[in-house]
Formats: structure tokens, sequence, C-alpha cells
């Protein structure tokens, strides 16, 4: 590998950690359509050391990674690089200040070279204006080999795995000479020695006297490799210091003790005889052995973070996805399920997270959404029959109190709450005895949520079997009668009564349960 | 916000103001005016025998249509469709000259017409490749067969019955293929817009994903529907190869293109989703009289091939200047 081009930063390594930060936020606040993602933040980054930014999803950690990288810009309070305020209007902007960031899903160029995507929009210019490849190409050889990549930067970037893209991606931010290094779940899609290689790297960041901040669910990462910590919980900073002077069990308490400003609605535990029951399910990538339970009038929530293979479970539970192997019996008796349609007639359905492309479909009316898995019911020898169609829309338009101008309007016209609205009606008409509800809240607003809620426990007092998936932890509590957690695609622990709380949620979710106080 | 007991109508407006708003309408007055110019501008044009033979100008083709309307509002294209014609009228042919009888015959233009059929289906559905591309490899593979087995020779020798199909007369100046073409227009218009299959279609459309989350057998619709497309091509091949009495493997050429352009004319979305067989019928009136009048007036060939595209720019163009104006 090439080693000329020395990077500037080189000159600087091996600082003392600074007194002053780098990167100061005070009073960040952001709020989009009813939402309010950031309340009065404050979050410091000094150089030569790594800040560790926990909490929960929706805890507003994306939106400072997109506050800081210029993408979006905050409502009230300031940022001040080196001490003088900063005011990003694009992206560019924030790149200029000596900002990047690496992301979970950087936008890569399949098409391109590894130098090209390392450089595209800053490369080396030579004469005329023109690109310098040869310069550009060296540059690209000694960034991948200060990561120590073993990439040959002429390659084609389809050419690479998932993991070398993800080297490229981090070169593509380390080429311009950062000061702040933002890391948001960098180690996702890294195998555990690309994991340990990672570490090195941001020792050597360190080193160069970088500024980094490093975004993390998995403790284990934070305590090995963060100096300093700042938790969010719910847009607001909870607290923030040293890792050397904080444990596991605090940093938890942090992130979930919350104010309970959400209210459940009561429940009727009448919970009946076994209705579902899935036995040893198998994926080849999503999950494993998975095998559960359900009952009448039970709640039965789903809990892991994003990417613990809850709703590919689900997908393939309802049909959408084979599992490699597994059983489902309804009521004690085995139900073979290849489609949706098996899944239908076996009295299992399924509210996807995904409203707009998997719930609804946009483009026909209400009253069609409604009856699209009804028409062998509503229609006569497979003749449509209108009026029965109208009627079972207006019956559960009426019992979810939908908010529409006609039931022949395009369901993409509905708010996210209505949209939801409609899927479950159109769920509740096929008269369902399991329902399963993937996120069934996620982005719809607090007054749809409360009905959404409230209908659920209803369905549950009615003798509806449920299944609720959800990554927010007030309403796993608020609404479950027994929780599952899932982590990485298995089981991690199946809770209920007393040990349903915030701490063990999380740690069962991170897999700190068992590892408890072996890191630090 | 307000009472608890709230009333949702089941429709703004009602289905009568909401048809005369619509395309289908505007078109209709299109087909009108095409009409009233044409005996303006030939004395021959209002001849009952006259209109009979202007029919033949679009029937076949628009049996076609109707199949690809459906397939096309779900989503997906058959560019073969022509192609499916030649290799079917060839098959007839081969089988005419080892003396097959009328019914094998039509027998043996159908069955082709569903095999070919079954192969774009099963292409589609089956390995996941995207329609337009694999319906144009099939649309070299068909007629390339009949160039193989035809060279630049015709099959000719049907038997006499065979020609009632395209030549013969149901009542007075109502043609076979034309009265075809009717009951074929009611069967489409009940299926597509008054049945559970039709529903599945526009919800397929309009969003596959979110239809196979709804239960519906996304694949198998739209398989039965490259089926109906490849059968209804093979009724095409049987009519046209009875009117012309022969076939080379030239025959039907540009059909697909024809085809597609009366379902847009007819104002199916060419990306899926909407579209009315009652609007496709007005368009294949449209292109017929269109035709029609050009030929009687000894308009050449080309000049009445550029008029029906810039119609079809035209009237893709209109709602959307139409929008543009109004704003």
């Amino acid at each position: 590998m090439l080693q000329t081009a020395p990077h500037p930063a080189d000159a600087a390594a091996a600082p003392r950690p600074a007194t002053a930060p780098v990167l100061r936020l005070a009073g960040v606040s952001k709020s989009f359509p009813g939402v309010k993602a950031l309340s009065g933040v404050s979050l410091e980054l000094f150089a030569g050391q790594v800040t560790a930014l926990v909490g929960e999803n929706g805890a507003g950690k994306s939106t400072v990674v997109k506050i800081l990288t210029g993408i979006y810009r905050p409502d009230a309070g300031g940022i001040e690089v080196a001490g003088s305020p900063v005011r990003f209007a694009a992206a560019r902007d924030a790149a200029a200040a000596g900002i990047t960031a690496i992301h979970q899903e950087t936008v890569l160029f399949d098409e391109l070279s590894v130098a090209e995507n390392i450089f595209l929009g800053h490369a080396p210019r030579g004469r005329f204006g023109l690109i310098d490849r040869p310069a550009m190409r060296r540059e690209a050889a000694a960034i991948l080999a200060r990561i120590g990549a073993r990439i040959d930067p002429r390659m084609p970037l389809k050419d690479l795995g998932i993991a070398s893209r993800h080297l490229v991606a981090i070169a593509r931010a380390l080429s311009v000479d950062a000061r702040v290094v933002i890391m948001d779940e960098p180690t996702a899609a890294l195998s555990q020695t690309e994991i340990e290689e990672l570490y090195d790297l941001v020792e050597r960041l360190k080193a160069e006297g970088r500024a980094i901040l490093f975004i993390s669910h998995k403790f284990d990462e934070v305590f090995r490799i963060a100096d300093r910590y700042t938790v969010f919980r719910d847009g607001e900073h909870v607290g923030s210091g040293l890792i050397a002077e904080v444990s596991e069990d605090d940093l938890v308490r942090m992130m979930v003790g919350r104010s309970v400003d959400q209210i459940f609605p009561a429940r009727a535990h009448r919970i009946g005889d076994e209705v579902l029951r899935v036995r040893d399910f198998c994926h080849a990538t999503e999950f494993d052995r998975i095998g559960f339970t359900l009952r009448r009038g039970e709640v039965l929530g789903f809990y892991g973070l994003v990417g613990a293979g809850r709703s590919e479970l689900m997908q393939a539970v309802f049909g959408i996805t084979r599992p490699a192997s597994g059983t489902v019996e309804v009521d004690g008796r085995p139900v073979t399920i290849r489609a949706p349609g098996d899944a239908i007639a076996a009295g299992i359905v399924y509210v996807p997270e995904d409203r707009g492309k998997q719930g609804t479909v946009a483009g026909l009316p209400i009253f069609q959404n409604v009856t699209l898995p009804s028409l062998s019911r509503t229609s006569r020898n497979g003749f449509l029959r209108l009026a029965r169609e109208f009627a079972l829309a207006r019956q559960y338009a009426g019992r979810l109190d939908l908010r529409a101008a006609a039931l022949d309007q395009d369901v993409g016209n509905l708010s996210g709450g209505n949209q939801q609205k409609v899927v479950i009606a159109k769920w509740l008409a096929t008269k369902p005895r399991v329902i399963i509800l993937d996120e069934p809240t996620k982005g719809i607003d607090i007054g749809s949520k409360a009905a959404v809620h409230a209908f659920m426990a209803e369905l549950a007092a009615e003798g509806l079997a449920v299944v609720m998936v959800s990554s927010e932890i007030p309403e796993v509590l608020g609404m479950s009668d027994r929780v599952i957690v899932m982590r990485e695609g298995l089981i991690a622990a199946e809770l209920s009564g007393a040990d349903l709380t915030p701490e063990t949620l999380v740690r069962h979710a991170a897999g700190i349960g068992a590892a408890q106080g072996a890191a630090t | 916000m307000t009472d608890a007991t709230r009333h949702i109508p089941d429709r703004l407006q009602s289905p009568a103001a909401r048809a005369l708003k619509s395309w289908e309408s505007l078109l209709l007055a299109v087909a009108i005016a095409v009409f009233i110019v044409n005996s303006f501008a030939s004395p021959y044009f209002l001849s009952a025998w006259n209109l009979s033979d202007a029919t033949f100008n679009f029937t076949e083709k628009a049996m076609i249509a109707f199949a690809m309307a459906m397939l096309i509002i779900a989503g997906e294209i058959d560019l073969s469709v022509a192609s499916i014609i030649a290799l079917a009228s060839t098959a007839m042919g081969a089988a005419a000259q080892v003396g097959a009888g009328v019914p094998v015959l039509v027998l043996i233009g159908l069955g082709t017409g569903l095999l070919c059929g079954a192969i774009n289906g099963l292409l589609v559905t089956g390995l996941g490749l995207p329609s337009i591309v694999v319906t144009i490899g099939t649309m070299s593979l068909f007629r390339g067969i009949s160039f193989i087995v035809l060279g630049d020779k015709a099959y000719t020798g049907y038997p006499p019955g065979f020609a009632y199909f395209g030549q013969g007369y149901v009542w007075w100046v109502i043609s076979f293929e034309f009265a075809l073409f009717a009951v074929l227009a009611a069967v489409y218009a009940v299926v597509l817009h008054k049945t559970s299959f039709g529903r599945a279609v526009y919800a397929i459309g309009n969003n596959p994903t979110g239809a196979l989350f709804s239960g519906i057998r996304v694949a198998r619709v739209k398989f039965v529907l490259f089926l109906l497309t490849g059968l209804m091509s093979g009724l095409a091949a049987v009519c046209l190869t009875s009117r012309l009495g022969s076939t080379r493997p030239s025959i039907a050429t540009g059909w697909e293109l024809e085809v597609v352009t009366m379902v847009v004319l007819g104002g199916v979305n060419i990306l899926g989703g909407s579209g009315t067989i009652p609007g496709v019928v007005i368009a294949a009136f449209v292109m017929g009289l269109v035709t029609f009048g050009f030929g009687l007036l000894n308009v050449p060939g080309i000049v009445m091939s550029i008029f029906v595209g810039l119609l079809l720019i035209a009237v893709i163009a209109l709602p959307r200047l139409w929008a543009m104006w109004r704003r």
C-alpha cells in the first residue's frame, strides 16, 4: 500500500484531551408536525475523545446527527465549533466546518470505483479543472491504508461485499479533514473481527485528535471504547459525564426513567384458552428456534431493537415469507400457511408496520380497502355486491371512528392515523381470531395513538388474541399482559408480572442481562 | 372533533356525475366528432356496408386490447401479442396442410395462444422477471419460429368453412367479428368491473405489495391475465387468418403497438391501477373510424400512422395541460 501524502492531522498525533469542547450544542430544539423531536438538548464533544450518545429508539439521536450534518436546521439553540458559533444552511456547510458522519447506510454508487466513491464531490483537481485520477487513486489508497482496509481503489464498488462497502463509507467520511467524526450504529453490519478492526480505527482517530460521537445500542461497545457519555430520553438531555464514573445500571435507568405522560386504557384481564401456538420457527437469516403461545383475550408484546427479527417472524407466521421450518397451530389444530390467504382463512391477520406500502392500497377507495380481504363474503359467485361492501365499510368505519369525507374517497388521501384505522377495519371485517399489530402507533399523532390503544384493549376484552410488535417501551409495558424480548433473531426472554420493567426490557434487548457488571 | 356518532357518506358524488366528468365521456365526444367529420369529408362514409367494413379495422385488435387493458391495469404488459398471432396462424396453416378440419384449426389457434400466454406468465410470475423484457424476448422468439417454419413461403389452402370467422356475417351488415367484439366487450366489462377478480386486478395495479398483504394471490391473478392475453391473441389469429385466407410470417406486424395505443387511448394508465373497458371500446371505435376515414380520402398509410401517433400523444398530454392551465 502506498503511504504517500501524509494526512494533515497526522502532525497533531496523540494530543492531550483538550479541556474546551471542539463542538458544543446548547439548548437545541427541533419539532416536526405533531412531534417534538428535541427540546433544549446540549451535547459537548472533545478532541481525542469518544463520546457515546445513548437512548431508546425515538430519543432524538438521529435528529441530532442530522442537525450536526446540516440536514436539519434547529428551531432554537446554537452550535459552536471550536468556540465560535456556526450556522449550517446545508450539508456542505457542516462538511466545511469539519464534521463528517458515517451513517448506518451511507449512499454509495455501485457503478463507480472505490476511489471515485471516496472522493465524489471533492476529487483532487488537475489542470483545466479536470479530475486528477492518479492523485485521487493515490489519496484513496492512503486513506484505505490508514483505516486498515485492503481494498484496491480501482475496483468497482459493486464487486465489494457488505463489510468492504462499509469500510469505503468510512474512508469517504475520512477523506475530508474532519475535526468531528460521527459514527451512527457503525457496527450494525459488521462481523466480530471487523468490529475489532473498527475499534482499532477509532483508537487511531482518537490519537489523531479527532472528536468522535459514537451512537450505539450495544452497551458492551459503549463501555469498551467511549470516554464520555450523553443520554437522551424523549428528545431531552438527561445526563452526561465520564464513562469511568458510571455503571450500566445508571445508564439504563437514565435511558428509561421517564415521566409517565401517556395514559393507557385499563384492561380487563380475562384470558381464555390457547388460540395460537407457533413452534420452532426458523429462517436462514432472520430468526431461529422461535416458539410462543397466545391465548384468547391476551395481549402479547414483542419488544426488541430494530432489526431483531420481529417483523420478519410475524410476516412468516402470516405467510408472506416461508420459514425454513416450523409449525403453526390454531385452536390446537395444525394449519398450513403458504400464503397470506391461508393465514386469513385460519383467522390470523397482520397489520404491517409499513402502512403506505403494505397496509393500504392507495388509489383504491376506503370501502374497497376495507373489503379487499373479505371479498369472498361480500360477493356472490365472484360477482361484487356494492351495497354489502358499503355496509361492511360503514360498520367498521363507525366502530373505529374513522375521519373521512366519504367512503369512496381514495385511502391515500387520509392521514396516517386514519389509514391505520382503515387497515385495522379491513382485518376486523374478516372476523379474525388472532391479530398481529406491527408497530401499530408508529408515526401517528397522539390522538389516533390513544384511539388505537383503546381499541386494542377493547378487542382483547372481546376475546381476540393480540400480538403487538413495538419498539416503544411505554407502549409495550402499558398494553401487554406478557412480553417476549427478541435479540438478533432469538427469543432473549419472556417476561410477565413483576419482571416487566423498563430496565429488564432494555437489558434483554441489548444483551446485557447475563453480562451484568462484566464490562467496565 | 364533533359528535361521537359521525356519519360518513358512501359517495361524494353520484356515479352519473362522475361518469359525465370521466375520460370516457371526453373520448366519446371525440368519437362523435370524428364520425361527423368523416361523413362530411366523404360521401361514401355514411353507408351501412362501408361502416361495416370499417369495423374490421379494429375488431381483431380490440379483442386483444380488452385482455391487454386488464394486464396493463394490473401493472404488467405483453408486447408479444402480434407474434403470438403469427405463431398461432402458422400452427393453423401447418395443420390445414395436413387436412385438419375447421374445429381442429380453431382449437390449434386458441391452444397456441394459451401456450404462449402460459410461457409469458410463467417467466413473469414464476421467475419474477419484468414483463416488458420477457415479452420483448418472446416477441422475437414466437415470430422467429414462424419465420423458420415458413421462410418466404405462405400457407394457403384453408378449408372453405374456415372463412366464416373473418368473412361471415351474423345478420345483415353485422359481421361475425363485430358480433364477437361486442360479446367480448360485455364479458370483459363484467369481469373487470363487476367481479372480485376485477377488483383484485385494480388492487394489484395500484399496490402489488399491499394486495399481497391483503391476502390476494397476486402471482396467480397475473398468470391468469397472461393466459387471457395469449388466448385473445389466438382468437385474433383465427379471425385474421380466416379473413386473409393465408398465413405469412409477417402477419399482424406492429399490432402490439396498435393494441397498446388503443388501450392507452382508452384511458388506461400505462403505469397500472386505473382504466375501464368502456374506454377501450370507445378508443377502438375512434381508431377504426380515423383509419377508415383516411382510407376513404386516399390518405397514405404513413400519414395515418403519423396521425395516430399524434393523437396518442395529444390524449396523454391534454389532461396534464388542462391541469397546468387551470392552476
